[in-house]
């Protein structure tokens, strides 16, 4: 295999990270609240199909793009309510969210569009297209150094860039802000939260409502930069790969770049077996890497590997002394 | 404390729910620009007007039995078993091995192994996450899920790579022998003489389902076994402090959950005469709201089972005849979750309040 071939796997292995990397900076925000989210899925899925289906109307995709997390945020703000004020189980509120999502998108696109489920494809401004770095062309000549810079660093769209950057920023705020100190706390231990005189709800809400935005930035990668357009069930299990990540990053927002980079270099590879066949010289089946990411979840919550530990209050609702 | 009488928190609570679900279900498909009225209509016309539409509505109502009871064990274990998906799909390859490695002479001796096939397959699948759990406390929803995907990727590759038979290009196995072919319900009402259309799936696999709930309802509540997985669903202290053992109750109630799950292949699997890819379809996570909504008691799973039998049929209809998706049927689902479950609270607290407000009088006067 020779290096630009590995550069076109990594490459794709970034494309693939980036809705994965944004669903779990989304999980983790909320799971540090207590609030256990396996709605991911969902909220990326309505995120894809509105900013998709806006964006083809408006031909704008910012106007899409702030559809996509409206849709995404109202999701959020229907599990708030279910976990949050009426201290329902989580769990069932996230599985009800994927399936509200699921068949919502479909019908609404069936009745906008009329073309089984799907949006027109998208195109120029209604895409978020790739962005060339200064001197990318430039460099290309230079070997390694240049064509990394090429073809691995430069040519993403505008949301791949904003992904990286969410990584430190969510570190930042998780572990050097106030509201971070607070966050992490309203997940280990609300009532000590709750006796410093702060809002526990309040807090919880406020995660939820960032988790909504980072899978509407999710949703909307996958459907205006990823792909051009919305399909049916498009987010495809990636919310489920990205809750993977989180536990496989034990919540933890650097180790969860690389988490979402390791599971996306799997989807790459899945996409290139002669590759995969080159390197092993074996014949891996696809669905083997398929598997992985979940696979490795489950060996990693198995504790063989490290011990994952979630937040100590994660799942429980609040319920304040009175 | 308990406010609401047992009937209200048993039947009057599920109602509104339901109720609260259909009537926002009603409006998405008047946006949809049909009257919720024609679309019931048609919908009934189409799963209830027939023996044909009862056929595939009786269908549905038993892989919906069986995922109802297997969310359902667990939910009385306080587990929540989201794996009904994946352990139906490996049920449904224990079926087909049975189906396939012999030449079965007659339904009666293919049906018992293929249901001791289904469910030990859907058991062994059911059983890791719940060791894991017991064991190691890896989180069982998260490894029930992670454990879907893993079956769904092992039915492609297997399907594709190793069941297909040569020179098809279709991801399915071959073929099951004719001795594998359960009899139908119009087989059945044929013996006594009432017509029932022959084109319809529902098969003998319906009155096993029952027979699974009746079992069901024993285990629960008239074991010693079912006592004790709901004093563990209880509380875990208290039955730890009462010498139940933690990991023998979270083990057992996942592996008949499994079972449960498992059994769906029947019915689904042999009525298909071989095995496709997906042949669940998602009957396993429609099972999380069958249980939810018959409040993980048999009589509520069947009746659950067979409202999501009749929506899942007549969505079907209402796809044929008014362009309106069969997702509208995920929806209702979504939206019934949502209410008989997580937002359980937001119909109970309110009529929490009305029944204090109708008692007090009551005890002042006493």
């Amino acid at each position: 295999m020779d290096f630009l071939t590995l550069l076109q796997v990594l490459d794709t292995s970034v494309r693939l990270a980036t809705p994965l990397l944004f669903a779990c900076l989304a999980g983790l925000v909320c799971e540090r609240a207590g609030i256990f989210d396996i709605g991911l899925e969902g909220k990326m899925l309505a995120s894809a199909f509105f900013s998709a289906a806006v964006a083809a109307i408006s031909g704008s995709v910012w106007i899409g793009l702030l559809a996509g997390v409206m849709a995404s945020v109202a999701l959020a703000g229907v599990h708030g309510l279910a976990s949050i004020t009426f201290r329902g189980n989580q769990l069932i509120s996230g599985v009800a969210i994927n399936f509200l999502a699921s068949g919502l998108t479909v019908l609404i696109a069936q009745d906008w569009f009329g073309q089984g489920g799907r949006t027109p494809s998208l195109s120029g401004g209604a895409r978020f297209n790739e962005i060339k770095l200064p001197f990318a062309d430039l460099l290309s000549g230079l070997p390694y150094i240049g064509q990394s810079y090429a073809e691995l660093f430069s040519g993403h769209s505008l949301l791949v860039y904003v992904g990286f950057l969410t990584v430190p920023l969510t570190w930042w705020v998780i572990f050097r802000t106030r509201f971070g100190l607070r966050l992490r706390a309203a997940g280990e231990n609300p009532e000590a939260v709750d006796t410093a005189g702060v809002n526990v709800i309040r807090i919880r809400y406020t995660a939820i409502a960032i988790c909504g935005l980072l899978c509407g930035l999710a949703g909307v990668y996958l459907a205006t930069g990823l792909q051009a357009g919305f399909v049916k069930e498009m987010s495809s299990g990636r919310g489920f790969i990205a809750l993977a990540a989180l536990i496989f990053a034990k919540w933890r927002p650097w180790y969860a770049l690389f988490s979402c980079l390791l599971f996306g270099f799997f989807q790459a590879l899945s996409f290139r077996p002669d590759v995969v066949k080159a390197v092993t010289s074996l014949d891996v089946p696809g669905q083997l890497l398929d598997a992985l990411p979940y696979i490795l979840t489950v060996v990693i919550l198995a504790g063989f590997v490290g011990k994952a530990i979630p937040p100590r209050a994660g799942g429980e609702p609040y319920v304040k002394e009175s | 404390m308990s406010v609401l009488p047992k009937w209200a928190d048993a039947i009057l609570i599920p109602l509104l729910s339901i109720l609260i679900s259909f009537v926002i279900s009603g409006l998405v498909i008047l946006y949809l620009g049909l009257n919720p009225f024609e679309a019931l209509r048609l919908m009934v016309t189409g799963a209830l007007g027939s023996s044909y539409g009862w056929g595939y509505t009786l269908f549905y109502t038993t892989n919906f039995i069986f995922t109802g009871l297997c969310a359902a064990i667990a939910f009385h274990a306080r587990l929540f078993n989201i794996g009904g998906e994946g352990q139906a799909t490996l049920g449904g390859l224990g079926v087909a091995l049975v189906c396939l490695a012999v030449p079965w002479p007659h339904w009666t001796l293919a049906l018992p192994a293929a249901l001791i096939g289904g469910a030990l397959f859907g058991a062994a699948w059911a059983f890791i996450p719940a060791w894991l759990q017991a064991r190691r406390g890896s989180h069982i929803v998260i490894t029930t899920i992670m454990f879907n995907y893993i079956a769904a990727a092992l039915m492609v590759y297997l399907l594709v790579e190793i069941l297909k038979p040569e020179g098809s290009m279709d991801p399915a196995s071959r073929r099951f022998g004719p001795g594998a072919e359960l009899p139908l319900f119009s087989d059945i009402f044929g013996l006594v003489g009432i017509p029932f259309s022959s084109s319809a799936p529902a098969n003998i696999s319906f009155f096993i389902a029952l027979l699974a709930c009746l079992l069901f309802w024993l285990l629960v509540w008239r074991t010693r076994l079912g006592y004790e997985i709901r004093a563990y669903g209880h509380s875990e202290t208290a039955a730890d402090y009462a010498g139940i053992s933690p990991v023998r109750m979270i083990i057992i109630a996942m592996i008949v959950s499994g079972a449960l799950a498992g059994c769906m292949a029947i019915n689904s699997v042999m009525a298909a005469e071989r095995l496709v890819l997906n042949s669940v379809e998602g009957a396993g996570f429609i099972g999380l709201a069958v249980a939810l909504m018959g409040r993980s008691h048999p009589v509520g799973v069947i009746l659950a089972a067979l409202l999501f039998g009749f929506l899942y049929q007549g969505g079907g209809e209402l796809a044929l005849w008014a362009n309106i998706p069969r997702e509208l049927i995920i929806l209702i689902q979504g939206l019934v979750i949502l209410f008989t479950g997580a937002l359980d609270n937001m119909v109970r607290m309110p009529l929490e309040r009305i029944f204090l407000m109708i008692r007090r009088p009551g005890r002042q006067g006493a």
